[in-house]
């Protein structure tokens, strides 16, 4: 049988699928998901178990401030999406370089809040089953985190080199997907952390 | 393998220097490339795995026999049950997927080329991490080793205090390594079959194989994850001093487990779904007849899918959890079965009434299905949790896995292997050959794999580099291992076969068996873009449409 | 080729396999004859006590379902690939194109979720009937504890400690006497496996876990670790002594005992307890207490060494002192370089501790 084209006609209606980078971004937030559930696991799983060493009520403050500002980058990322995408391109720099800022503020935060637990209060990964499940799931979130901010980062770079133009809107949405994931994330533990297990 | 003439009318006949064509095949990111170097690369490691699992059966054939010492015997056991699962099936049913799905849906690549290479080499990355722990495992100034604690690498064995040197951190991060390979496909897959079909393909009308292959590449997401989680602790464990498997820290080691098959369960549906694939590719073909009840096909898939994920503490019944928590895997194993035997009778089902031609392929999936039933009875078996706590960690249970990878997946291997062969290198493969390999091998199979359940019916454990004479085991040893002798020499027949066709096969055109999918529709091999122009499609068998314009499918689906 | 020549080729070939087979079978079979005694064969067929049989009678019911459902499925395989072949005759049309068919598909997903069903329910009837079954008060109770590469057994209630030999007794149904195990590891997963008297149940660090046993006849009953637990699990083997009323007081009544102290043994005993044997093993009624290693108080009531390993003989016992990695190569025992004379004595002792 020879090669054969098949010439789509005229007359059929538009063939309409979804975006390939939304769809392969939502499959990658899923798999994240599924690697963060078994650490989320772990961390309840363990509640209570440890033998011995600070327990959480003895060592953990709630972050509020880390949490309002992660959280707020969520909205702030969400502007300069609607800011690019209406080709308003230094609003969309303006609220970039914000989200940036409290991404980095969260991080920072954390550091903060471990130097002074592995310091101050004697708890580190090895001490004890609180201990190890914490730093873990707390540090694969931060390491989320972190890899969400080296996008954002060149990003802003790019955006300060002026390449960053409306016709980008659909790219950096798409990122921005993964960053609102990574606040969902914190949200869940947050209160797996801070809330349930304290 | 495609030949190196470059496919424009007019420019016929041009070879390029071989430095030139190797740099090509490393920096590809063209689906058929990339697809043709999974799928070697898993046959490469299939004769390694099959070195180690002869290595064992010989120490095996006879009771205490000193053919390996205990050390060398358990790390040629951890090193098949891993090189078979992660380097061999896994890499072959990827590859055979990213070469057809874009073929098979009208599109010209996968969504992310870039990804798909990345994926590959990650893969193939890992396969050579894990072998380089035979060199150094134990760091250099001491003798290597390869990982020995079994591919399940249960805790607390896996401990620092256990397991000394490097040689589960191998296996570790050769694993974390091809799993971020594995996720990769698994969003490829998606994001291609989701966003990459021509004009008319709705889902509904999409080839089985993509179906199934969307299905997987969900799993994979969730599957995957787990253990690369379990693997992320395991290394903070060994390393940073982290306590999750850590008993005396009041660490779980049942937790691990847990871990594990959630991924380990997920897993092998993971390695099954695609070889249904090619058996519902195939077997339409060769009966000359359309699937029998395709929406109903889909729906098993979605729901084997499903379920999938809830059966996995079948492999723990022997743990101890509670008589609820048992009987809720029995409910849910049994399940399963449901769906999955559907999927055998809609088979039978495109046979009935249809004109059987035996050739090669479908030698191969009448193989399969005959064997895939009595594998899946052995299943329901052991997930009849009383009798489980007999049979696990038998015999019996390796015998079962590898009447559904061998006698299933690799049976439906290989018939994808003749029956795509002609696309992929343009030759037709010798026909008498394949059917000494399908006989050699078959044989071969039986005689290993059907004797294998007694053994464990009269209480042999698995893993055991010797066995005590006088419990009625020897016969039966002696029995599996002489069946090996037969599958070498049919996979000898299967390897010179493909080689010496690829040379001296003759040209097998775009369409050598009348089927019916897209793929079929271009050249064999297909030019570099696949199509020269966006098919579009009306029906599930748009060659049928074309061949036969008086009975279209589209007027019946 | 015609239709009958292509069947008659076909079948001569499949006779010829066959008989090829067959052959061979039978060779292997006079090569290896059967073993020498068969109820040495831990066969999950041949139950001797009651979670056995309660499981053994359960695999039947499975195996009639599924061997029914393969007969059915495997018969229309067979059907299909025989009347629905290509004749050699063909006309070259194809066949009718059938897409399904509701009903076939109703009634091929009813009839399984059916059977799915009642194998459910009567899997969970067993299930609950041994693993809630009631402790009995005439229960003797042991707990096992899995080691890398043995088994410690302890009656608390009865104050003896031994290892890799369990003994109990056979328990009568008007006065039953079951035994009750607990199970726990001090290192890796092990699995206690006697297949004639229960199914498995693993040996997990840092948890607990329970098994029963109710033997109806006395016997030895063999059995080995069922969980890969590290370089000598295949050597981690069990023998299961299911003993007469009168002969299990005996025998626990002796266990009891501390050690005899024989005079004529001192020197070996001198080397016993200079050497770093106190520091792995324990004798009741010296200084030994170790626990790393297996309870030697009454070793030489055991029928083997190094946990079913070898035969309990002088010669056996000798070899082990001077080198375990003979008998078990990766054993973590180490080999002492203790000179001849020294093993002698030692192995004199030890023969001395009935």
């Amino acid at each position: 049988m020879s090669s054969l084209a098949v010439a789509p006609t005229r007359t059929e209606p538009e063939w309409i699928l979804p975006s390939r980078g939304r769809v392969g971004m939502f499959s990658l937030i899923v798999a994240e998901s599924a690697i963060f559930t078994i650490f989320v696991v772990a961390y309840i799983f363990y509640i209570g178990k440890s033998l011995s060493g600070p327990m959480p009520k003895d060592v953990l403050e709630i972050p509020i401030f880390n949490t309002i500002c992660l959280l707020s980058s969520s909205l702030t990322i969400h502007l300069a999406v609607r800011a690019l995408r209406s080709a308003r391109v230094n609003a969309f720099g303006l609220w970039w370089f914000i989200t940036m800022a409290l991404g980095t503020i969260f991080l920072v935060g954390t550091g903060r809040e471990w130097w002074h637990l592995i310091f101050d209060k004697g708890l580190t990964i090895s001490t004890n089953l609180f201990g190890t499940t914490y730093y873990s799931l707390v540090g694969l979130h931060a390491f989320h985190v972190t890899v969400g901010l080296i996008g954002i980062v060149l990003a802003m770079i790019f955006t300060l080199l002026g390449k960053v133009e409306p016709v980008h809107s659909e790219r950096i949405d798409v990122f921005s997907m993964y960053w609102h994931f990574v606040d969902a994330v914190w949200v869940v533990v947050f209160t797996v952390v801070y809330i349930i297990g304290r | 393998m495609a030949s190196e003439t470059i496919a424009i009318t007019g420019a016929a006949g041009i070879t390029r220097p071989i430095s030139e064509r190797l740099h090509d095949w490393i920096v590809t990111v063209d689906h058929k490339k990339l697809g043709i170097l999974y799928i070697v690369y898993g046959l490469v490691f299939l004769v390694v795995g099959g070195i180690e699992a002869t290595i064992m059966r010989i120490q095996l054939i006879v009771p205490h026999n000193h053919f390996v010492s205990p050390q060398v015997f358990n790390r040629m056991m951890t090193m098949h049950g891993t090189t078979m699962i992660f380097f061999v099936v896994m890499p072959i049913l990827f590859g055979f997927g990213t070469y057809l799905i874009p073929l098979m849906i009208g599109a010209r690549d996968m969504a992310f080329p870039r990804l798909n290479a990345f994926s590959f080499w990650m893969t193939a990355f890992g396969g050579l991490l894990l072998y380089f722990s035979f060199i150094g495992g134990n760091g250099l100034y001491g003798a290597g080793t390869a990982p020995d604690v079994g591919w399940w690498a249960y805790a607390p064995l896996t401990s620092r205090a256990f397991s000394v040197g490097h040689s589960t951190d191998f296996w570790t991060l050769a694993l974390l390594v091809s799993g971020v390979g594995s996720i990769g496909t698994g969003v490829n897959f998606i994001a291609t079959i989701l966003c990459m079909r021509c004009p008319g393909m709705t889902l509904g009308k999409m080839p089985l194989l993509a179906w199934l292959n969307l299905v997987v590449g969900g799993m994979v997401l969730f599957c995957i994850s787990p253990l690369t989680a379990a693997q992320v602790m395991l290394s903070i464990d060994r390393y940073l001093g982290g306590h999750f498997f850590d008993t005396q820290a009041g660490g779980s080691a049942v937790l691990w487990m847990h871990f594990f098959w959630i991924f380990g369960h997920p897993e092998v549906y993971i390695l099954v779904v695609p070889a249904f694939a090619f058996v519902s590719e195939i077997v339409p073909v060769f009966s000359r007849k359309p699937i029998f009840g395709y929406p109903i096909m889909v729906a098993a898939t979605i729901g084997i899918g499903f379920i999938s994920f809830s059966v996995w503490a079948h492999h723990m019944f022997t743990v101890g959890m509670s008589a609820y928590g048992n009987s809720f895997f029995v409910f849910t194993t049994a399940a399963i079965a449901v769906p999955t035997g559907i999927k055998i009778f809609n088979w039978i089902g495109t046979m009935w009434g249809g004109k059987i031609q035996f050739k090669a392929p479908m030698l191969f999936c009448i193989g399969f299905l005959f064997q895939f039933l009595i594998a899946g009875l052995t299943g329901i078996m052991l997930g009849a949790a009383p009798f489980n706590w007999q049979l696990s960690g038998s015999y019996f249970v390796v015998a079962h896995f590898h009447y559904v990878i061998v006698g299933g997946i690799m049976f439906a291997v290989f018939a994808a292997f003749y029956y795509w062969f002609p696309k992929m290198s343009g030759r037709m493969y010798n026909e008498t050959i394949a059917k000494w390999h399908f006989w050699l091998f078959f044989i071969g199979f039986h005689l290993t794999f059907d004797f294998m359940h007694i053994p464990g019916i009269l209480g042999m454990p698995r893993r055991i580099y010797t066995y005590e004479p006088g419990r009625g085991w020897e016969i039966w040893n002696f029995i599996v291992t002489i069946g090996v002798l037969f599958q070498i020499a049919g996979v000898l027949a299967f390897v010179g076969n493909l080689l010496s066709s690829l040379f001296k096969g003759e040209p097998a055109g775009s369409d050598p068996w009348d089927a019916w999918t897209l793929e079929w529709s271009t050249t064999s091999p297909p030019p570099d873009y696949d199509f020269a122009t966006m098919p579009a499609v009306k029906s599930r068998r748009p060659l049928w449409d074309l061949k036969h314009p008086e009975d279209p499918d589209w007027k019946y689906e | 080729m015609k239709y009958g020549e292509q069947t008659r080729r076909l079948a001569s070939k499949v006779a010829g396999i066959g008989i090829l087979i067959a052959g061979f079978l039978l060779a292997a079979r006079l090569c290896f004859g059967g073993p020498a005694d068969p109820s040495q064969i831990p066969s999950i067929f041949k139950p001797q006590s009651t979670p056995a049989d309660s499981i053994f009678r359960l695999s039947m019911l499975v195996l009639t379902i599924t061997g029914a459902i393969f007969a059915v499925v495997f018969s229309l395989l067979v059907y299909a690939i025989s009347k629905y072949r290509r004749r050699g005759d063909d006309d070259g049309r194809e066949p009718p194109q059938v897409y399904g068919s509701n009903q076939v598909e109703l009634a091929w997903t009813v009839i399984p979720v059916l059977i799915v069903l009642v194998l459910f329910l009567i899997t969970a009837r067993v299930i609950h009937s041994i693993q809630d079954a009631p402790q009995p008060p005439g229960a003797i109770e042991v707990v096992a504890i899995g080691h890398q590469f043995w088994w410690e057994f302890r009656y608390p209630t009865l104050g003896v400690v031994t290892a890799n030999e369990l003994h109990v007794p056979v328990s009568n149904p008007s006065h039953p006497t079951p035994t009750f195990m607990t199970l726990s590891s001090a290192d890796t997963d092990h699995s206690f496996w006697v297949p004639r008297l229960a199914g498995k149940t693993d040996l997990i660090p840092n948890r607990i876990n329970h098994m029963w046993i109710e033997p109806h006849e006395t016997g030895v009953y063999v059995g080995q670790c069922a969980q890969y637990c590290g370089v000598q699990h295949a050597k981690m083997l069990l023998r299961v002594y299911v003993d007469s009323p009168e002969q299990f007081d005996r025998w626990v009544q002796e266990e009891k005992r501390p050690a005899v102290l024989n005079g004529s043994a001192e020197q070996g005993r001198q080397v016993f307890e200079t050497t770093a044997c106190v520091n792995c093993h324990a004798i009741s009624g010296t200084v030994a207490d170790g626990r790393f290693g297996p309870d030697l108080t009454h070793l030489m009531s055991r029928d083997t060494i190094a946990s079913g390993a070898a035969p309990n003989t002088p010669e056996q016992l000798k070899l082990w002192l001077r080198d375990p990695n003979a008998i078990k190569p990766g054993s973590l025992m180490p080999a002492m370089q203790l000179s001849e004379k020294d093993l002698d004595a030692l192995t004199a002792y030890l023969e001395t501790l009935r």
